[in-house]
């Protein structure tokens, strides 16, 4: 198990969120839509510039920017 | 029994088409005060209970960063609504129960709607509606909103509640740390009766802790110093947990909602049958659709569809609009003497109600379209592929809609545009495209580009047409840059967004969505334009020429008249048109219409805007603009369009066709004040210069009068600016 940035997974990798070192809007924001600490998600894709992700999480899927994704650490196998 | 009934959910939940089913075409929209957000209101009748159905913005939460968020909640604290739906996406419970948690925390009557049970089943979700009932302690109603089956049962519940007193607002456990402090903070609270005729006493404990801007500033409004302990109460138990776990109280406030929703979803309320991770009919769509190679394809083909279905389809319904105003116009012509009253009804009103309404077929394939591309999820999509380009101009990727249709493909309109925005939720983004848009070569520029580029540069047709395009888009993105780090500055709105499963839009849905916009166009916009048309119509007409200048002219006339061989003249005035005029009588009409265009171009000058655009010489020498010019612009704000009849008046040329003005391109190519260089400048100036007015309308609309006003100022001076730096560097170069 190791921790990750989710703009270093790879397209369809899966993992925890370990943590979200993020507040005010963009904290709220993310934590609205479902991204807590210990939730499952997977990268569904990226946009053709690489940025967005897309996002599965809780079955339905999120897009953020990367510069906004940074936030967010993910514990990953391997 | 009358109440009101509020309807809140996510966006995509289904809420637009619940209200639809529930209020069918008895709806009303009108705008919550003071923002641009919609409020849609409706009756309901029910065993003689007439319920008053209001339907709030979508949202994922009850914080107070989004308009819509705040207008939800002040609706539902300040109106008090004696029930609420809380309309749930089913296949999609978790997320949408959040909401349903702050709701139940405010202690409002709340009655759960839980839609699209339909898909949720095909994705092999089970859900135990009354187990989930016991667990909130509200009514849980299965429902499919498209097809209005439960739609009964749930209003009966909606009874039930209404009928039942007020409930206790729900208490979720916030862990150790947090709850100390707000059973501390919720002690003093209730015993002070702070703010308590409002919000439930924890609620208002819970906001503090999570820094509620809105509370906060009501609180130290209402009573300073037990804001100041409560302040003080958070200060201390945010630094502990930021010291001891490295987060913040809103994060664990958060955290404890989402283990409240997963605790009572683990008690057997869902059934899940397929593994989470099997791909559904979307995300197979999405493979090709937002594929990196076939997605930008794809989606160039989607919005030139788009644009083609708007600015081609609309061409009709648009004729018949224009059809019924020219004959319209001409009946008034020949039932009307010549004059005042005449010009009046047919330049200022019968120009001025065709000016609104020539826009609505636009406006109407434009909604219809983009309602099209909203509802089946594909927009979000198209957003989601341009994000980055755009985000570099800190836009969002859904402003290339607005972009797109104002002319982004030559030919498009500002005004349908404008209001092609309003799919952004970002206030920011959408304030620096609503602003930038006019800079895009709309239908009405084209002519005025034709015009110059035949004069000028008659064998490099295309290019130049290829190169006003370009020049338009970084114009406009880099325009919007500019905005952005400066009146309108600051981070940008967070982009995190949902990717909604793909949807077939139901043609009722569609039907609405459209003709709602369409007609709050007519309505709200028709009457302004039509009074700023008449005043626009009045500073080219007033004051007319002293009547010894008249005089003049029909002197002029007169003498034509005389020298004329009587039976030429006599050929002339029994002439119906109908059979060709002899070569004298032509030429004697010819020298009559000379004298009839010169006159009016004397009286054009003599005119307000004459006048307007004669005094400002001095300045616009500067970018290499006389006097005619400087009129026909001041005409360009009627309608860009306008630009080349103004110039044919100018020119003494009479009426000149906006379609066919060769005769006035070839006097351009001759005059001494013209020449490429004034060609290029011109054309930049109108580019960027102030939108018509009824695009200034638009924006003023839909955001408010103050940018409405700076997009006139700040559009024409920086239009001026470039004419200026490219007129002087030419003539400095030798051009």
């Amino acid at each position: 198990m190791k921790k990750i940035n989710i703009r270093n997974m790879q397209v369809n990798q899966e993992g925890t969120i370990a943590s979200i070192k993020i507040g005010g809007e963009l904290g709220r924001r993310i934590r609205d839509m479902g991204l807590v600490t210990g939730t499952e998600i997977k990268i569904q894709g990226r946009a053709p510039l690489y940025d967005p992700v897309a996002l599965r999480v809780k079955g339905f899927t999120l897009t953020l920017r990367n510069n906004e994704a940074d936030h967010i650490e993910v514990e990953v196998n391997g | 029994m009358n109440f009101c009934v509020a309807l809140g959910g996510n966006p995509n939940a289904g809420k637009t088409t619940l209200f639809n089913a529930l209020t069918g075409s008895r709806q009303h929209v009108g705008n919550y005060p003071g923002v641009t957000v919609d409020r849609k209101e409706g009756r309901y009748v029910q065993n003689g209970h007439d319920m008053h159905i209001v339907d709030l913005p979508g949202t994922y939460s009850l914080t107070a960063y989004s308009v819509e968020e705040v207008v939800a909640r002040d609706f539902l604290v300040n109106e008090r609504p004696r029930v609420t739906i809380n309309i749930v996406d089913a296949s999609n419970l978790e997320r949408n129960l959040y909401l349903t948690i702050q709701f139940l925390e405010l202690g409002i009557p709340t009655c759960v709607a839980l839609n699209m049970i339909d898909v949720a089943r095909s994705r092999g979700i089970e859900i135990n509606d009354k187990k989930l009932s016991r667990l909130l302690g509200v009514p849980v109603v299965p429902i499919m909103a498209r097809s209005g089956f439960g739609k009964k049962a749930l209003m009966d519940a909606v009874e039930t509640v209404a009928k039942a007193p007020l409930p206790q607002p729900l208490r979720v456990s916030y862990g150790r740390d947090l709850e100390t402090a707000i059973q501390e903070m919720e002690k003093n609270i209730a015993g002070k009766n702070f703010l308590t005729d409002l919000y439930p006493s924890r609620w208002i404990a819970i906001k503090y802790l999570e820094n509620d801007e809105q509370i906060l500033k009501k609180g130290r409004e209402t009573d300073p110093q037990i804001a100041d302990q409560l302040e003080a109460v958070t200060r201390k138990v945010g630094a502990h947990i930021e010291e001891t776990l490295e987060t913040y109280p809103e994060a664990i406030i958060a955290d404890h909602r989402y283990g409240f929703i997963s605790s009572m979803l683990k008690q057997r309320v869902v059934k899940e049958r397929h593994d989470k991770h099997r791909l559904f009919l979307s995300d197979r769509i999405d493979k090709v659709l937002v594929n990196r190679f076939a997605g930008p394809i794809i989606m160039l083909l989607v919005l030139m569809g788009l644009y083609q279905f708007v600015f081609t389809y609309s061409v009709v319904p648009a004729a018949w609009c224009e059809g019924v105003f020219e004959w319209l116009s001409d009946v008034v012509s020949t039932a009307l003497p010549d004059g005042l009253l005449k010009s009046l009804i047919v330049s200022g009103v019968i120009d001025g109600v065709g000016g609104v309404l020539g826009f609505v077929p636009l406006i109407l394939f434009m909604f219809f379209g983009i309602a099209m591309l909203e509802d089946s999820g594909y927009l979000a999509r198209v957003a989601f592929m341009l994000d980055r380009v755009f985000q570099v101009f800190g836009l969002h990727g859904s402003s290339v809609m607005a972009y797109i249709v104002s002319g982004g493909i030559a030919g498009g309109c500002a005004v349908p545009g404008v209001m092609a925005t309003r799919t952004l939720r970002s206030p920011k983004e959408r304030i620096a495209t609503l602003l930038t848009v006019p800079f895009m070569n709309c239908g009405a520029k084209l002519p005025v580009f034709a015009l110059l580029i035949a004069a000028f540069f008659p064998h490099s047709r295309a290019r130049m047409m290829f190169i006003l395009t370009l020049i338009s888009w970084g114009g406009a993105l880099l325009a919007a840059k500019f905005l952005r780090m400066t009146v309108v500055k600051g981070a940008s709105t967070p982009f995190v967004m949902e990717l909604p499963p793909y949807r077939l839009p139901t043609f009722r849905g569609l039907m609405i969505h459209t003709w709602e916009r369409t007609w709050q166009y007519v309505k709200k916009a028709g009457t302004v334009i039509l009074g700023i048309s008449v005043l626009l119509w009045a500073a080219m007409t007033f004051p007319r020429l002293p009547d010894s200048q008249i005089e003049y002219y029909d002197t002029q006339r007169g003498g034509i008249v005389s020298t004329a061989a009587p039976q030429v003249v006599k050929e002339l005035e029994t002439s119906t048109g109908e059979q060709p005029l002899s070569d004298s009588a032509a030429e004697l009409k010819a020298d009559l219409l000379a004298v009839e265009a010169r006159q009016a171009g004397a009286a054009l000058r003599y005119s307000l805007a004459g006048r307007i655009g004669t005094g400002i010489g001095s300045v616009s020498r500067w970018a290499g603009f006389d006097w005619r010019t400087n009129i026909a612009l001041l005409g360009g704000f009627a309608a860009k369009e306008v630009i080349v009849s103004t110039l044919g008046t100018a020119y003494s040329l009479g009426e000149v066709d906006a379609e066919a003005a060769d005769s006035l391109a070839g006097r351009l190519a001759a005059e001494p004040g013209w020449r490429p260089l004034t060609a290029w400048s011109v054309m930049i100036f109108i580019m960027f210069y102030a939108p018509c007015f009824v695009t200034v309308i638009c924006i003023a609309r839909e955001s408010s009068w103050k940018w409405g006003v700076f997009s006139m100022v700040f559009n024409t001076s920086l239009a001026f600016f470039l004419a200026v730096i490219i007129y002087q560097a030419g003539v400095a170069l030798g051009y």
